[in-house]
């Protein structure tokens, strides 16, 4: 491209008396931004291409750098806001479509927010969870009508298969190839020292991550990579795509600078290509269809595991919903519209889709009336943010959540939202050798355990304050929540009282 | 010869019986399908099934190996995802044959339906391969990712003998077929590339093996009348966006 008619859209402030002209900036940024001059011996920015990732901020040695928003404003306008008028200048310049990385970052309402939570006083007393017992432990999987227990006391219902969690949360769908061996590799042994899973995505499982089949869910999307009866024998649980928040009705375009060895051969697609995942699987354009692989796959798993099917939330999400049990799934999987993504078409991500809170009740009424809410458990994602919004997400309906983007800030993502780039300067979405070595996975492990211990203790803390000893007693308990700053209209559609109602 | 009867059997009492079979029988006929599905799914080598009747939906889905021979026609989803092994099918099959095969040989003796071979892939040995005797559909070859499909139209003029946008979002593999196809046929993505040695010799060891398992005398196909379509690039569209 040529000349480009925009300023930069950050500032890198370097502090002289600070900088040392050591460099680090200059191997650290892998975005060329930061360059020795051999002739003036002093380091320069190309402030141009800086994204904000806040890599070289944080090892510059002696603290010289500020990245800050360019102090240019565009004259005041309220049509006309400076994102769109960047944005359009670049197709412009391009002619291409507009792609993004990571989930919606649009002002628009954050339900979770907006809804609040009860603890008791008084009566029904609180439960100090650290001299009590809490249980966490969530099963997900069909469950039966009834149980018939023999003379013994022993079970005679035949249970349908589950997924056994230490605590309602699982790490999301990130493929290798979106994300770096290292990162599968951190979510992989994180959810086996939890006692929870992953979710490979859809790029197939690296042989050296088959040691944690046990905690994994395998991914089947559209472009079938990586899958075979090896792969859907040895997860503990398999996961049909059909849709993610951050698009909505589009496939994915996994880019060919992603596609080095390792993921051509994971996904046995030529090295450099693009893994092209069309919108749909071409062998499903009904329920019926949808049926059909389902079964493909329990019969190819032995019905051994439960077979979840994952879509974004939009409009009729319920009456969708209500087909995929029809159809004999175990467990669907609702992505809101704040989903992340690697890369999504701008447009698609920030417009497209309902938010996941609505899509939680929506689900769970429809499956109540219709009498089959027990065939399916309802995973929810979509910008799961902390222990309150997993405990919020449960009662409005959802069994488990789905947690992607906070995982990978766990591991050190600062939401640059550049990862369709490739160039992740914090090693995770990334396959460059040089820079997958700056996620350390026993530090990553530890990172992300860290942060899913501290939110079951704030689960247990804030179920205790409710007077509730069991995460299955808050399941689709709304008394629980009440809402604030919500039209009537919203609190029906959430099923939710206001605040002080 | 294990002899198997699958009248009244739904595809979960036949696939159990199969796979219970399977691993000490070398051969099992089965009798009377009546479109169960998923037979033969997840199958390892050393077996050789034998289909009289009508196999349903998804034959050989995840197939792993294992052999096998349709008396007749199949359906819909022949070979979805299978891994290795061979299918050969005396008859016509339905849409979406070979969706993402990964290994192993198809050969069908007439026509086959849409959007066959949709997704193939292939990696280092392992190439699928669609043999197709007569004509297929529209979206042949679709988003092609890798492996070898033929169609050598028997019966029908090589402009019938594909449908259209063949090989739509293709950016790997290669498709043969005989005869001069008009270029609208084909999508946008594809090109037309010179034949060579190796294609000969790739394609005189598929038909022969055509010829043998469905008795047609291989002097009726002259070799040089094959030509070879492959992808334009192998990022169809790395244009497409703005960074
Ligand atoms: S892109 Fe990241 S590493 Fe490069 S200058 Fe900007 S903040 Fe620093
Ligand atoms: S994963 Fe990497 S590229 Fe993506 S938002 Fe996080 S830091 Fe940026």
């Amino acid at each position: 491209m040529g000349f480009s008619m925009l300023a930069p859209e950050y500032r890198v402030d370097r502090d002289k008396d600070r900088c040392i002209d050591c460099k680090v900036c200059v191997t650290q940024c892998p975005y060329d931004v930061h360059y020795f001059d051999e002739e003036e011996e002093k380091v320069f920015a190309r402030e141009e291409n800086c994204v904000n990732c806040h890599r070289c901020v944080v090892l510059c040695p002696t603290r010289a750098l500020i990245i800050r928003k360019y102090p240019l404003e565009f004259r005041e306008n309220s049509a006309w806001k400076d994102i769109d008028i960047r944005q359009l200048q670049k197709q412009a310049e391009t002619g291409g479509i507009l792609l993004s990385g990571m989930g919606n970052p649009k002002p628009l309402p954050v339900f979770w927010d907006k809804i609040l939570l009860n603890a008791s006083q008084v009566t029904n007393p609180s439960i100090d969870p650290l001299r009590e017992p809490m249980e966490l432990k969530t099963f997900l999987g069909r469950k039966p009508e009834r149980l018939e227990i023999g003379c013994d006391g022993s079970l005679k219902t035949k249970i349908s298969p589950q997924l056994e969690l230490s605590a309602p949360v699982m790490f999301s769908a990130m493929s290798f190839g979106s994300i770096s061996l290292n990162a599968c590799r951190v979510l992989a042994e994180a959810a086996e020292q939890l006692g929870i899973y992953y979710n490979t995505g859809e790029g197939g499982l690296h042989q050296s991550l088959f040691k944690f089949a046990d905690h994994t869910v395998v991914q089947v999307a559209s472009g079938r990579f990586g899958v075979n009866s090896e792969y859907l024998k040895i997860g503990a649980g398999i996961e049909i795509k059909i849709g993610q928040g951050a698009k909505p009705g589009i496939g994915g375009h996994l880019p060919g600078e992603k596609v080095r060895e390792e993921v051509a051969a994971t996904r046995m697609i030529p090295l450099g290509t693009d893994a092209i995942s069309p919108a749909p699987h071409h062998d499903i354009y009904s329920i019926e269809d949808l049926r059909q692989l389902i079964f493909a796959l329990k019969e190819a798993s032995d019905y051994e595991k439960p077979v979840s099917v994952k879509i974004a939330a939009v409009h009729n999400v319920a009456a969708i919903a209500s087909g995929i049990a029809r159809a004999g799934a175990d467990i669907i999987t609702i992505d809101g519209f704040r989903g992340g993504t690697g890369a999504a078409p701008t447009r698609i991500r920030d417009n497209v889709g309902i938010p996941i809170e609505f899509a939680i009740s929506a689900v769970d009424n429809r499956l109540k009336e219709e009498g089959i809410r027990n065939q399916v458990s309802v995973v929810a994602a979509g910008s799961i943010r902390n222990s309150a919004d997993i405990v919020k997400a449960v009662a409005l309906g959802a069994d488990a959540v789905y947690i992607g983007t906070a995982a990978l800030l766990a591991m050190g993502c600062h939401l640059c939202r550049k990862c369709y780039m490739g160039k992740c300067s914090w090693g995770i979405a990334t396959q460059q050798p040089h820079l997958v070595k700056r996620l350390n996975p026993e530090i990553g492990r530890e990172r992300l355990v860290n942060l899913i211990t501290g939110w079951k203790h704030e689960i247990k803390e804030i179920l205790g304050g409710m007077g509730i000893n069991a995460i299955d007693s808050l399941r689709g308990n709304r008394h629980m929540l009440r809402g604030v700053d919500l039209s009537s209209r919203e609190l029906d559609i959430l099923g939710i009282k206001a605040a002080g109602e | 010869m294990k002899v198997l009867d699958a009248h009244k059997l739904s595809y979960r009492e036949l696939n159990d019986i199969i796979k219970e079979e399977a691993p000490r029988e070398k051969e099992i006929k089965i009798k009377n399908l009546r479109g169960q599905r998923y037979i033969g799914g997840t199958l390892k080598e050393g077996c050789t099934l034998y289909l009289d009747g009508i196999p349903g939906n998804d034959l050989a889905s995840f197939m792993n190996g294992a052999h096998i021979v349709v008396s007749g026609n199949a359906q819909d989803g022949v070979g979805n995802t299978m891994n290795k092994g061979e299918i050969v099918i005396h008859g016509h099959a339905g849409d979406i044959m070979g969706y993402a095969m990964r290994g192993g040989e198809i050969y069908v003796k007439t026509d086959v339906g849409y959007r066959v071979g949709i997704h193939m892939k292939e990696f280092g040995e392992q190439i699928p391969m669609l043999i197709i005797g007569g004509s297929a559909g529209n979206f042949l070859g679709e988003y092609m990712a890798g492996g070898v499909i033929i169609v050598l139209g028997i019966g029908d003029s090589p402009e019938e003998s594909i449908g259209n946008f063949c090989g739509t979002g293709m950016h790997g593999g290669r498709i043969y077929i005989r005869g001069e196809v008009p270029a609208f046929k084909f999508g946008k993505e594809v090109k037309e590339a010179a034949m060579e040695e190796e294609d000969y010799r790739l394609l005189k060891d598929k038909i022969k093996k055509y010829c043998k398992y469905f008795d047609y005398p291989m002097k009726k196909i002259n070799l040089e009348d094959f030509h070879k379509y492959v992808p334009i690039g192998s990022r169809p569209y790395g244009n497409l966006y703005a960074y």
